[in-house]
């Protein structure tokens, strides 16, 4: 992945320091052709301010003020982040920090423009692919400095999920939630099933609750991504971590008979999922795991807010899950899972990140303390602390399991959509094609198959 | 100002710098009178070139590249007419795009519009609780289209959703999965748009209708013409200019189709519309700004035709 083009123009690198002064203020030809892509003034503003010097003098400072973009726009986690900057603001001298809340969905699909524009000088964001990505096209900046001093409260995984392509750091990983299949324990208990461990008794499990009148497996997939959890797990179980990573990033062909082999063994189970899928959403999924209509559903670990909001407690506290059956694959010992990690980042073309770094790094430096992540987690649940020193002792049974069921693991992905291309895993591309798989899961496979790498190949160079 | 008492005529090479005629009458403009006007077609005219002349002129541009919405665009970024080709021969969603947006507007002109027409003619005429009637037709009609989606996708959903549970069709044997199955869900949603389309029409017409001569029909009454053979024979003919509103509201209104098939799954699944495939490739995350500006560019050119058609026939009346 090298850079094609300087992203901003000529630029000149004071001797002995890091400090560059960009040269081109005015408006270029670019420029403006620029701004006729986007079409927003925001992008104008940014042009004309021309880019910002970055400093790399003392780490952390207090007092003064800085700004936080936060895509944690529902009412939960929006509370827990409120709660974590009122704690900063008192630790660190009454720096002021104005926080940018804008609607998750639209957070999303502007991140590109947001970035470029006047973005703020932290910014919440997920590791991975999609973290490295802006870490190459220079719209974040690195933070190897507040790492260094944080780096011990960190597991290796965690450590590797947050580098960037060139080696150097570009985010405080926060939290995280696993990927497991999720289950009701009255409900097993009543027709006294068996946690299945492998992929055949995990069918025959899925045909005895068929006879028992439920639905074996819930599925949703209206909203197009769910689809993708199902996909990555199979892909890792029979394929193995790195054929799945390089298959993400383009350099495994969607062709190869290995993805054929997932869509044959996926098509055994889905004659369990819930009718009507592809017109439910993972809420209403939920729901029937919830009302007891259904037996399984492989989800994430959020799908306990589902439980939470039914307002019985004896619901949340019947959820549980097990990890994937094994498949009998050589790979099976690797124990993959999706383990999505929810990070803060430094935007380097916020206008105020020169004068605001030592607060925003400060800020992060926060966020990366064991009692901060708790103090998140214990207004927003859905998701589990990154912190060794973190105090585990407060969580309840569910959480602590998901907790071990990451570190079990060999190999963390972070779902596909964060380990590959937007581009290739929004509604038109991969959502798409595995909306047009599972509504006709027998087909021969290989012509979608096609379709998929056509569309692969005809991508612009990342 | 005024310099010369001159008497002007229009065609006089001196037109413009006069004031008055001898008569004291206005009739050519002043240099003021200019500036004025200058302004008056000059602003909307800036407007013009800066809201629709240049997004559209970057567009076919951008159409033209790779860009992928990060940095600026440069010379590398151009790649012919890659973009079209791909679109045309690899891309497996532009055609069923195409196909949506031509069902989109045979529904609507062949079921939709002629609802709302036939309402309107049902509604123009003395029936009891008349203001009542064409309240419940026009109420969709505020409701902006993303409300209208949320609306239907409640009464849509599976297991959930009024239509199904009222037609005991939730079970797993028999559940109609009136969003999610692809074969049925492009229909699902032109019911929802029609639920608007119909009100929309139906006032137009209503108001066209209340304009025509009441003495016409009276004398096709007179002639002995039943209520059909009126519509049909007078009516209509006489409201052709309120028909080619409609034709090209009804054409406007399926190629800018976008936000019920958006709301309810992003426009995947067999609910892709050439608008949609716009957005996602360029103003999503996903960010393929060239390839989404070159689908724009063919949607521009689709469109073109029922707008050339419209201004063609009232320039042409006028």
């Amino acid at each position: 992945m090298t850079r094609s083009r300087d992203p901003r123009g000529e630029k000149i690198v004071l001797p002995g320091t890091t400090i560059e002064l960009p040269l081109d203020l005015d408006l270029t030809r670019r420029d403006v052709l620029k701004i006729a892509g986007y079409g927003s003034l925001a992008a104008f503003l940014a042009a004309c301010g021309g880019g910002t010097a970055t400093t790399t003098t003392s780490v952390t400072a207090k007092g003064g003020s800085m700004s936080l973009g936060s895509y944690l726009s529902d009412a939960v986690p929006k509370k827990g982040l409120q709660d974590v900057v009122d704690a900063f603001t008192k630790a660190n001298g009454g720096t002021k920090v104005k926080v940018n809340t804008v609607d998750h969905g639209t957070y999303q699909n502007q991140i590109n423009s947001y970035l470029q524009g006047t973005p703020e000088d932290v910014f919440t964001w997920f590791s991975g692919h999609r973290m490295r990505f802006f870490a190459d096209k220079g719209l974040a900046a690195p933070i190897d400095d507040v790492w260094n001093e944080v780096k011990g409260n960190f597991t290796e995984g965690f450590a590797n999920s947050v580098k960037g392509n060139d080696g150097h750091v570009y985010a405080i990983p926060t939290s995280y939630y696993p990927w497991a299949i999720f289950y009701r324990k009255d409900v097993f208990q009543q027709h006294s099933y068996n946690i299945p461990t492998n992929w055949d008794d995990f069918k025959k499990l899925a045909e005895q609750m068929k006879k028992d009148g439920l639905t074996p497996i819930a599925f949703a997939d209206k909203d197009g991504w769910p689809a993708m959890g199902t996909f990555d797990i199979l892909n890792l179980r029979m394929n193995g971590y790195d054929f799945h990573t390089e298959l993400c990033v383009g350099k495994q062909k969607w062709t190869d008979s290995r993805v054929a082999n997932v869509f044959k063994k996926w098509s055994e189970i889905t004659p369990y999922y819930s009718p009507a899928f592809a017109g439910l959403t993972w809420q209403e999924a939920a729901k029937q795991l919830l009302q007891k209509k259904a037996g399984m559903y492989l989800l994430g670990l959020f799908v306990s807010e589902q439980f939470v909001a039914s307002g019985n407690p004896d619901d949340l506290a019947q959820l549980d899950f097990f990890p994937f059956p094994d498949l009998g694959t050589n790979y099976d010992s690797e124990k993959a899972l999706d383990a999505p990690i929810d990070v803060f980042m430094m935007a380097k073309k916020s206008p105020t990140l020169s004068a605001d770094s030592g607060q925003a790094k400060a800020f992060l430096e926060f966020m990366s303390k064991g009692s901060t992540q708790i103090t998140f987690w214990k207004a927003s649940p859905g998701a589990i602390p990154t912190a060794k020193d973190a105090d585990q002792s407060q969580y309840p049974a569910l959480t602590k399991k998901a907790a071990q069921i990451v570190s079990g693991a060999k190999r963390i992905t972070q779902f596909f959509d964060r380990d590959s291309r937007p581009d290739f895993s929004g509604p038109n591309s991969m959502q798409g094609f595995l909306l047009s798989y599972l509504a006709n899961p027998k087909q021969d496979t290989s012509s979608l198959q096609g379709k998929m790498q056509s569309f692969w190949d005809s991508l612009p160079p990342e | 100002m005024a310099t010369s008492i001159t008497p002007a005529r229009e065609d006089s090479p001196e037109a413009g710098e006069l004031v008055a005629t001898t008569k004291g009458r206005y009739n050519v403009l002043t240099r003021y009178d200019r500036r004025v006007l200058m302004l008056m077609v000059g602003i909307p005219l800036l407007l013009d070139i800066v809201f629709i002349w240049w997004p559209t002129l970057s567009s076919i541009l951008l159409s033209f590249t790779n860009y992928n919405g990060v940095g600026e665009v440069g010379w590398n970024n151009f790649i012919g007419l890659k973009n079209y080709q791909f679109m045309f021969s690899g891309y497996t969603l532009f055609w069923p795009a195409f196909l949506h947006n031509v069902i989109w507007l045979a529904w609507l002109a062949f079921i939709a519009t002629p609802l709302g027409i036939l309402f309107a003619v049902l509604l123009d005429r003395d029936i009891r609780g008349v203001g009542f009637y064409q309240s419940v037709f026009f109420l969709p009609v505020v409701l902006s289209l993303v409300i209208v989606g949320f609306i239907w996708e409640l009464q849509f959903s599976p297991t959930e959703g009024f239509i199904n549970n009222v037609l005991q069709r939730t079970s797993s044997t028999n559940i109609i999965d009136w969003l999610g199955n692809p074969r049925i869900n492009l229909y699902a949603i032109l019911i929802a748009a029609t639920w608007r389309h119909v009100g929309y029409i139906m006032v137009i017409y209503l108001a066209g209708l209340k304009s025509v001569d009441p003495t016409l029909r009276e004398a096709a009454k007179v002639d002995g013409a039943n209520e059909i053979q009126i519509f049909f024979r007078v009516v209509f003919p006489v409201m052709a200019p309120i028909n080619i509103v409609v034709v090209v509201i009804t054409s406007i209104e399926a190629l800018r189709a976008f936000d019920i098939a958006f709301i309810i799954n992003q426009g995947k699944n067999g609910l892709e519309l050439l608008s949609i495939l716009i957005t996602n490739n360029s103003i999503s995350e996903a960010s393929l700004v060239g390839f989404g500006s070159a689908i724009a560019v063919i949607l521009l050119l689709i469109s073109l035709v029922p707008i050339v058609i419209f201004l063609s026939r009232v320039m042409r009346t006028r």
